[in-house]
């Protein structure tokens, strides 16, 4: 199959692969809000959104606002007997030292540095798309990097790691949520919301042209 | 996604390195896959929590601990302890194993249940992370002097490590060898190459 193909630069231009089970499709036209989905495995291959680069870009902006303010102010606060203790991120980043101090590095970057390069990058690839500029310098390695990020991007995940918590220490103390841990609860909704308006298959193609 | 010729090196579109299918992806599993189950044990060994209150000192394993919830009658947390830390990644490890057997020696299950399980397991994974940050959480706010501390324990390092192992062992996973049983032969001439 691979010598009739290879003939014409401009057919395999128009063939796309799912990236999970490798079927081969001839890239069909698709409206916006509706999706092409791999008929073999059911991967969304392209799920076109109007305006999706703008509000793409809204959401990173202000996913990455949250993420910086909720690292200053504290999430959870605790008090028993008259004593009382809050916890900010970066304290529960660093609650680990002596031989533990690496975990702290990884922690911090799994819930701050980690999502907010993500995003940088994701804002950086998609201004000039929808400004209809050319694509800035070295995009497409930006955008890659985005991509290879995602699964390390765990803000929402700690989001949830702050409940949990909150549910093991309520008989123990009297626990209250600080407005960093409002922060994060809309942090997970954003961050939900960014994938499912993302289409990679349009960005790539605009960073192709 | 883009489709280039046979034999391209490079993604003419992002430029990350290109495999029709990667002859060592097996062996990448099967490495890391090997290193996560070698901190997974002593991630149950070691104490994950150690508190200190005013009357006791005690330090957790993670079983522990969940026992510990149910004997003070606190059922509800301790199942979910027991259900995120212990039967999640024991189903994880033994999912992975399962698929690369599959496509190594060939499975009777179709195609679309592996292809499910591929992707519970490589959505579910990072999730494990959350009982680090629940370690760190709690040992970060639990700071009350003399009343009641609690410090993190070494196994949190080694769940840490076990999780991103396991991560990196169903990244390394290429889902396509799942499918080229069925394309008559074509996975198997591309390993060839």
């Amino acid at each position: 199959m691979n010598h009739e193909l290879t003939q014409d630069e401009d057919d395999l231009g128009r063939l796309i692969a799912c990236p999970e089970c490798d079927l081969v499709y001839s890239a069909p036209p698709v409206a916006v809000r509706q999706k092409a989905e791999c008929a073999r495995c059911h991967t969304v291959l392209i799920a076109p959104r109007r305006k999706a680069g703008k509000q793409l870009i809204a959401l990173a902006m202000t996913v990455l606002i949250l993420i910086v303010a909720a690292t200053l102010f504290p999430f959870l606060s605790i008090g028993a007997g008259g004593l009382h203790h809050d916890a900010s991120i970066i304290e529960a980043a660093f609650a680990f030292d002596g031989g533990l101090s690496i975990l702290s590095v990884a922690v911090l970057f799994f819930i701050v540095i980690i999502p907010a390069t993500r995003l940088m990058l994701l804002i950086y690839v998609l201004t000039p798309i929808i400004r209809d500029r050319p694509p800035a310098p070295l995009a497409r390695a930006a955008f890659r990097l985005s991509e290879a990020l995602v699964p390390w991007s765990m803000a929402e995940i700690f989001a949830l790691g702050c409940a949990v918590a909150l549910v093991k220490l309520s008989d123990l103390a009297d626990v209250v949520f600080g407005p960093a841990a409002w922060m994060f609860a809309v942090l997970v909704v954003l961050v939900v919301a960014t994938d499912s308006l993302m289409c990679r298959y349009s960005i790539w193609t605009s960073l192709d042209e | 996604m883009r489709v280039a010729p046979m034999g391209t090196r490079v993604c003419p579109r992002c430029g990350s390195p290109l495999h029709s299918r990667d002859p060592l992806a097996l062996q990448k599993v099967w490495a890391w896959w090997f290193l996560g189950l070698g901190c997974y044990i002593p991630a149950n060994l070691y104490p994950m929590l150690e508190t200190r209150t005013l009357v006791s000192s005690q330090s957790d394993t993670i079983v522990g601990g969940a026992v510990e919830l149910a004997h003070h009658g606190n059922w509800g947390v301790a199942i979910i302890i027991l259900v995120a830390s212990v039967l999640i990644p024991v189903a994880k490890f033994l999912a992975l194993a399962g698929l690369a057997i599959g496509v190594w020696r060939g499975s009777r299950r179709s195609q679309t249940r592996r292809h499910l399980l591929y992707e519970i397991v490589e959505y579910i994974g990072r999730w494990s992370m959350i009982d680090v940050f629940v370690v760190a959480i709690l040992s970060s706010l639990v700071q009350l002097q003399a009343l009641a501390t609690i410090t993190p324990g070494r196994a949190s390092l080694f769940f840490a490590l076990s999780v991103i192992f396991t991560m990196l062992s169903a990244q390394s996973f290429d889902s396509r060898l799942i499918w080229d049983s069925l394309g008559g032969g074509d996975g198997k001439e591309d390993l060839a190459q």
